[in-house]
């Protein structure tokens, strides 16, 4: 099973011992050992099982302001000593950087709490395969579905985190997740929706029943879509995709993309940049959440923090790094954000979808079609058509464009926010945005 | 001899057996080893911004029977971690039984010489060339607001060691080369990026200054893009480039030609086979092959020789690509495209190098040919639902094509349309099929492969086009 907690310390305390001696000046070393089994379902039958376990040694050295990394999944000392050495050879010749350093000691992480982020339950295969056919009985219910497929994921997860400036910490998080993929048909064309669950503890997973349902619903009500005129209008993002909107605006106020000058938001800091109702908050401290953690990847305590209040950008994701950039310090935002979300709006979901007589409700989009220097989007969309608060009928092969900087500014909330994901939003509305089909 | 088991307490004997012992009453499978090194240089905002070194290895142990997979990999070579894993296989599989399918073909063909490419080229002479770029782009004016500049290469030796000590092995250089330009202009900013790779040194592709080819091309897409127009929105013609849009086709077609989604008759064309899917000029292949391009392989991850498939010929859809599993359920033969990212993943059919070959018609033709439309020459990734058949990929460098003439360039917008029904679209097929200049990555159920794709231009006679001016 999962290796404790003595075992990575004893490969990090080696690390940083061996690196001083060969001539680093500072050392951060992170170990980690992760075991994961899998089952997966298709069609009602057993179609692969997968069991991974593996461990990872990520080594930065540092000779004054000259930095290299190496990382490595073979944990013996015997390579750690080989690959020490090429880190510090790399070191010497890497040119320096005013800004590479460990964190401020005095910004560390302190004490680590119980976040409540591991279950020990170990769920066998045997269980795994009920559950999963439970999913997919459920799931083909409806003749229109013709093909489904279920998957089970356990992961169980170690790490250490350690620098050469006494800081040492680490814990176990757990991860349990199923999901359902549901294919669906009418007159010889296809349609493919899903549903998943995704806890730290296995109790708090949805029940099989539901998923199975939930993907069905979904594939069968997007049967028949059409391709609409291109038009303006309103376009609601459905829960499941609302919260791309917080992960641009995650990567447009890294400190990196910042510093760079290279995101739409620069100079945005303490403007407003979303409507005055609008707040958005980084929660690293939940009980329980997909998000949660005590430190950053550096090791720099991390505290909840209101990126945007009442529609004004407050603070940037700062990492050591960047942050010398900028001169700021870090909040803990080494490899971003924690439990991200919009507070929650005023309006119903019903209130939201009756506020116009017609709407685009989008619940997929396809590629990758945001640009955080100059803020344009453009993405591929299906969803359906609301008129008078109802889903009328399913849309397919259209796109939605626009720009982030007027797409914040004219978002309305719902009140429906769920702690699904570790980046988390309502239902949201966006006024106007230019849809091309027809 | 295997490398493999050195300083471990097993041989390659013992493993053979245990392989041979734990597929006894199996269909398929193998013990597939790796070894990867791998390195990043990145120069970014006038420094080095990173440098790093990663080493890996492991096993991916496979059983295979009917239609079930049973895997498990470690990356702990020994004795003890074999025999749990071969448990775990058996396990799962208990209740099946199959014959093992001991017949995989031979090859003596080599596609790429067993180079080490982080080893040929020395760390100083890179730090230098990222350097030399810094200044070249910056020399270029105070429009130039940002450089990043990367090197990624790699070395991965594969061992796969088959029922009844059938060892195969391969090693695999690749590299690539990337350049980032941000340009300012009127407060205005844009990025061209642009890239060259293989399965070949560092220095074939940057010697006698190419490298600054390289530069002056991300250039001169930023250089463009300061001048963009909002792009339009709606469904018009649309001439595609040569070269790198051939991500249309990998997106379009080649993700819903893979063998698994037909099989399980979750794509668009798993009831097409043998009929009309493409205009008549068109005829699409996925070539394993080509010597030192980024998809090809010797052999594949499962073992087989890699092939020159053919998918559509003349517009008639000929073959799926598959690898060894979904090939026995459908009653054919593996293409040699079988492919897994690393040891930690299952095999699955993918792409290699996918190309539409060229027809008879010039570039000036098709465009000549369109009142209002839009030219794509360059684009950013693509994504497709195989299911529904609909698939986008996003304009980087286009411009609006106004009775016949090309005119504004236009911001990057998103493409959509629909796999199967686009081929039949394309009315004209260009004569000067390029191949892409060696920068892709496939992705698919969360594994990332390199990839190419190549293509003519062609006019493709309706497709939406996302932009914001109706």
């Amino acid at each position: 099973m999962i290796r404790e907690q003595e075992f990575l310390k004893d490969i990090a305390s080696y690390c940083i011992e061996n690196s001083k001696k060969l001539g680093a000046t500072d050392v951060g070393v992170k170990v980690i050992h992760s075991v994961s089994e899998n089952v997966s379902f298709r069609n009602k039958k057993l179609d692969e099982s997968n069991r991974a376990d593996s461990f990872a040694v990520n080594l930065t050295t540092y000779i004054e302001k000259k930095k290299s990394s190496i990382n490595s999944s073979d944990l013996s000392k015997s390579n750690l000593e080989k690959l020490i050495e090429r880190c510090i050879d790399a070191t010497k010749i890497t040119p320096s950087d005013e800004n590479n350093s460990l964190p401020d000691k005095d910004l560390m992480s302190k004490e680590i709490r119980d976040l409540n982020l591991y279950d020990e339950t170990h769920y066998p295969n045997d269980k795994k395969i009920e559950f999963l056919k439970k999913v997919e009985v459920t799931a083909s219910t409806d003749e229109k579905i013709v093909n489904t497929e279920a998957g089970f994921t356990e992961n169980k997860n170690n790490f250490i985190l350690a620098n050469s400036n006494g800081f040492l910490g680490g814990y176990k998080t757990s991860n349990f997740s199923s999901s359902c993929v549901a294919v669906s048909t009418i007159n010889g064309a296809m349609e493919r929706d899903y549903e998943f669950s995704s806890t730290r503890f296995l109790q708090d997973m949805m029940k099989p029943e539901e998923i199975g349902k939930i993907a069905a619903d979904k594939a069968i009500k997007k049967l028949g879509p059409k391709k609409i005129k291109s038009e303006k209008i309103g376009v609601i993002f459905d829960k499941r995709i609302s919260k791309s909107i917080l992960s641009t605006l995650a990567s447009a106020i890294s400190a990196s993309a910042i510093a760079r000058g290279t995101s739409f938001l620069k100079d945005q800091i303490n403007s407003e940049v979303f409507p005055k109702s609008i707040n958005i908050i980084d929660d690293p401290k939940i009980e329980k959440a997909l998000g949660s953690q005590n430190f950053d990847s550096e090791g720099v305590e991390t505290n909840s923090l209101k990126l945007v209040e009442n529609g004004i950008l407050k603070n940037y994701l700062i990492d050591t790094y960047y942050g010398k950039k900028l001169n700021l310090k870090s909040n803990g935002r080494s490899g971003g954000t924690t439990n991200l979300y919009f507070e929650n709006g005023t309006l119903s979901f019903k209130d939201l979808l009756n506020s116009e007589k017609k709407f685009l409700y989008i619940t997929e989009t396809i590629g990758h079609g945001g640009n955080i220097i100059t803020g344009d989007y453009s993405v591929g969309a299906s969803g359906f058509m609301v008129e008078n608060g109802e889903l009328t009928y399913p849309v397919s092969e259209i796109t939605i464009a626009g720009n982030f900087k007027e797409m914040f500014k004219n978002i309305t909330l719902a009140n429906d926010l769920e702690m699904k994901y570790s980046t988390n939003a309502p239902t949201l509305l966006i006024n106007q945005m230019t849809v091309a089909g027809k | 001899m295997s490398n493999f088991f050195k300083n471990t307490d097993i041989d390659t004997s013992q493993a053979e057996a245990i392989v041979t012992k734990t597929l006894k009453n199996c269909d398929d499978g193998e013990l597939y080893l790796e070894n990867h090194k791998s390195e990043s240089i990145v120069l970014d905002d006038n420094k080095i911004k990173s440098s790093t070194y990663n080493s890996d290895q492991g096993y991916g142990f496979r059983a295979v029977t009917g239609e079930v997979v049973a895997y498990s990999h470690s990356n702990d070579i020994s004795k003890e971690s074999l025999r749990k894993s071969s448990e775990n296989l058996k396990d799962t599989l208990k209740s099946k039984k199959g014959t093992y399918n001991h017949e995989i073909p031979k090859t003596n063909s080599k596609y790429y010489e067993n180079i080490n490419p982080i080893e040929s080229k020395t760390f100083d002479s890179k730090i230098d060339l990222l350097n030399s770029v810094n200044n070249y782009l910056r020399s270029k004016g105070s429009i130039v607001n940002q450089v990043t500049a990367n090197f990624l290469g790699e070395h991965k030796s594969i061992e796969i060691i088959r029922s009844d000590n059938q060892v195969l092995k391969d090693d695999r250089p690749l590299v690539r080369f990337n350049v980032s330009v941000v340009l300012e202009k009127d407060g205005k900013k844009e990025t061209g990026v642009y890239g060259v790779g293989g399965r070949q040194s560092y220095d074939d592709y940057l010697k006698d200054g190419s490298w600054k080819d390289v530069c002056d091309e991300a250039f001169r897409i930023a250089n463009v893009n300061l001048e963009s127009k909002p792009a339009p929105a709606g469904e018009m013609k649309v001439v595609l480039g040569p070269g790198w849009p051939a991500i249309l086709i990998h997106e379009a077609i080649g993700h819903g030609l893979e063998g698994d989604f037909n099989r399980k008759k979750t794509s668009a064309f798993h009831n097409l086979m043998g009929q009309q899917v493409a205009s008549e000029g068109v005829t699409i292949v996925d070539d394993g092959t080509l010597h030192q391009r980024r998809g090809s392989l010797t052999i594949d991850d499962e073992g087989t020789p890699t092939e020159n498939t053919v998918l559509i010929e003349n517009g008639i859809l000929k073959n799926y690509m598959q690898d060894r599993l979904n090939a026995r359920l459908m009653g054919t033969k593996s293409t040699g495209s079988g492919r897994r990212e690393s040891y930690k993943h299952v095999v699955l059919p993918r792409m290699r190098n996918t190309m539409m070959l060229s027809g008879k018609y010039s570039q000036d033709e098709m465009i000549s040919s369109v009142d209002k439309g839009i030219f794509a020459v360059s684009f950013g990734g693509g994504q497709v639902d195989i299911t529904s058949g609909k698939f986008v990929f996003n304009c980087t460098e286009a411009y609006e094509i106004n009775n016949g003439k090309i005119g504004s360039p236009i911001k990057g917008a998103t493409l959509i349309g629909d796999g199967p029904s686009i081929l039949k679209e394309v009315s004209l097929v260009g004569n000067d099929m390029k191949l892409d200049p060696g920068i892709g990555t496939c992705g698919k159920a969360g594994q990332g492969v390199p990839v190419g794709v190549a293509q003519p231009s062609i006019l493709i006679n309706k497709m939406t086009v996302g932009g914001t001016k109706l």
